[in-house]
């Protein structure tokens, strides 16, 4: 909550502080003295900014972060028409990265310095050093322009057209999904090669366990727990919107909604958006440290 | 004396390092029989913690390399195959490992990881396994084992981690228990209620026990017979008296004179420090040609020492079941070599003669 708090102080002085006027925006070309001094007054944005910074924070504790500027919708309603989108997209991405990091980065610690091993490594730094917008790009021309196999972009929802809602998904998951993978099929090498050198895993060895229960229960499971941080870590990055593919796939989500309303000056958005990033993030660290006392009884009181 | 438990003939073990290949073990043989203990001693670095892993496989593949033969109730550990090898882990032979805080799994119940090793050679349920860790808990000493099932870890001290380690290595029976500096990484009074644990189980069940230590005391304590080890090879071994009382290789006088003398008296409230043996042990990737302890040596009588490498020769009575053997050039004891009194010659302050006459007064 102090956290939280602290945030929206921070949220509210970041957006005013970003130089230009939402209402000069706004009328753009059809600017008059009169109409910019009606619209500032209507948006309150001819208060102090301590004011300002009350007034909303007022209202964004019931619930209501505000107008747009843009469009005059809510900004709850503008955030809630882009939510499902975003958290369709994080969530297949987490995914997408589970499944490439944990195998990889298993293998490749099982095997250290061997050809897969380097192999892995290439992988993982490719991943990590080539630009998600080129690669985007790069899937786009193979397979929607080529192969003209899946949607070059665009969502749907998934009651609408579950199969138009998988084809649209896959391109921008793989995506984001190999970027975060790549990270954290570093973590799971580490981890692993750390847990497998632990000394308790000798004793396992010791009392004659078979090989697969040895690295299911003494390895594995011990190097669960670094593997969880950077999982939270990584899906609150994709939750907060990963701008640059969701521009190229046209993808609907809050990263692109932020960016408009920065363009636009849009302060309500902004704020609204930012702040329900910081939420995010504070959610994930909550749920992360709770599965920590799950995994790891030493961490229970 | 029955069939041996363990065989172990010409180990050796050659580990793969960044600084080119290392000689860790160079052909040790020892053979340890049931109901009997066998102490191997030496240095950090002497090659007797590896000895043993390599027993059981349990050195990291691809770097170590393991020659000779190792029969274990007759059957050789060295050529095993896996899946045999991994049965025999636990019922053949069971393992005690040095630091009891990070020898078992931190995130699992004590419990699981006794019932685990049970259910591994067993076809018990569950409940049955549970009911025979209890039962082991209690063995090794612990109160309240049922409750102790369901703890973890790190609610316990280090000596009942200790006796967990033990119990999760009795807990299939063994007929060789190899423990691996089992005491080190306790606290004396501990390390001694651990010792007679294991010397009360010893008695009750039969077993042979490999005990890995560079502790005197304990090999005093506990031991039948002792192994000393240096450079990774055996430079004496006998039973544990003739070893002690009458030491025969220079890096074994060294190791007895090194001990305090708690009935030698502080001169001017002064106490005399502690006699060592100076320098440090060869590094296994460069041992030196010859005797390997030369070097270091403080007797180097003989010619021979730098150039040509001494057999294990037996000393005195080879009429006996256990001859007492050193390899080493000078075998004459210090009271026969007469003026190149060995213990005067090792470091400072040395305790004299008188305690290599009879060391054992000091080790109890």
């Amino acid at each position: 909550m102090v956290v939280l708090a602290g945030v929206s102080v921070i949220v509210f002085a970041l957006v005013h502080l970003v130089p230009g006027d939402p209402v000069r925006l706004a009328l753009g070309t059809r600017f008059n003295q009169d109409a910019y001094d009606t619209l500032r007054e209507r948006s309150g944005l001819d208060l102090p900014l301590v004011q300002q910074f009350f007034t909303w924070l007022g209202s964004a504790v019931t619930g209501d972060l505000g107008v747009s500027f843009r469009s005059g919708d809510t900004v709850t309603s503008l955030i809630a028409e882009r939510l499902p989108a975003t958290l369709t997209l994080a969530l297949a991405s987490i995914l997408v990265a589970l499944l490439i990091a944990i195998p990889l980065g298993t293998i490749s610690a099982l095997r250290p310095r061997s050809i897969i091993d380097r192999f892995a490594t290439v992988i993982s730094q490719f991943g990590i050093s080539v630009p998600d917008f080129w690669m985007a790009i790069v899937l786009i021309l193979v397979f929607a322009g080529t192969l003209g196999w899946l949607p070059s972009g665009g969502y749907v929802a998934l009651s609408e057209d579950p199969l138009g809602w998988l084809q649209r998904l896959v391109m921008p998951a793989v995506v984001t999904g190999t970027v975060s993978g790549a990270v954290i099929t570093r973590f799971v090498r580490s981890s692993v090669l750390e847990a497998i050198g632990a000394d308790h895993v000798r004793t396992a060895q010791a009392k004659g366990l078979p090989a697969r229960q040895v690295f299911t229960w003494h390895v594995l499971r011990n190097a669960l727990l670094p593997l969880v941080t950077v999982t939270g870590v990584q899906l609150a990055y994709l939750l907060s919107g990963v701008v640059v593919v969701e521009i190229v796939f046209s993808w609907p989500g809050l990263g692109q909604l932020a960016l408009q309303s920065v363009q636009a000056r849009d302060y309500p958005v902004l704020q609204g958006a930012i702040l329900l990033f910081a939420v995010v993030f504070l959610v994930i660290n909550l749920v992360v440290d709770l599965l920590y006392t799950a995994i790891d009884p030493r961490i229970r009181r | 004396m029955s069939a041996p438990v363990l065989e172990v003939e010409d180990l050796r073990v050659r580990l793969r390092t960044p600084r080119g290949p290392a000689d860790v073990v160079n052909g040790l043989s020892y053979s340890v029989g049931a109901g009997e203990t066998v102490a191997v001693v030496g240095e950090s670095g002497s090659g007797k913690s590896v000895s043993v892993l390599a027993l059981l496989g349990l050195l990291p593949q691809g770097v170590a390399t393991v020659t000779g033969r190792a029969l274990l109730q007759g059957e050789d550990l060295l050529t095993m195959q896996p899946e045999r090898l991994r049965q025999v882990r636990g019922p053949g032979a069971g393992m005690v490992f040095q630091d009891p805080m990070t020898s078992l799994n931190p995130v699992l119940t004590i419990g699981r990881q006794l019932v685990e090793g049970i259910r591994a050679h067993t076809d018990l349920d569950k409940a049955a396994a549970r009911r025979r860790a209890a039962d082991l808990l209690g063995e090794v000493g612990l109160p309240d084992p049922a409750g102790t099932l369901d703890r973890y870890p790190h609610e316990l001290s280090g000596g009942m981690r200790q006796r967990v380690i033990i119990a999760i290595a009795l807990s299939n029976s063994p007929a060789l228990l190899i423990a691996d500096e089992a005491t080190t990484a306790l606290d004396v009074t501990v390390q001694a209620q651990i010792i007679d644990l294991v010397e009360g189980l010893q008695a009750e069940r039969g077993m042979g026990v490999v005990w890995i230590t560079h502790d005197l005391g304990v090999v005093a304590g506990i031991a039948d017979r002792v192994l000393v080890m240096y450079g990774g090879r055996c430079v004496e071994d006998g039973t544990v008296d003739d070893v002690l009382e009458n030491p025969s290789h220079p890096y074994t006088r060294g190791l007895l004179g090194a001990l305090p003398d708690l009935a030698q008296p502080a001169v001017d409230g002064v106490v005399p420090d502690l006699a060592t043996v100076p320098g440090v042990p060869p590094a296994p990737t460069d041992l030196p040609k010859g005797c390997v302890f030369w070097p270091r040596c403080p007797v180097r009588g003989d010619a021979r020492c730098e150039t040509e490498q001494p057999p294990l020769a037996i000393i005195g009575s080879s009429d006996v079941a256990l001859p007492h053997r050193a390899a080493t050039w000078c075998t004459e004891s210090p009271a026969r070599a007469g003026s190149t009194a060995v213990s005067g010659t090792f470091g400072t302050g040395s305790p004299g003669t008188s305690g290599i006459e009879s060391p054992r007064g000091r080790l109890r």
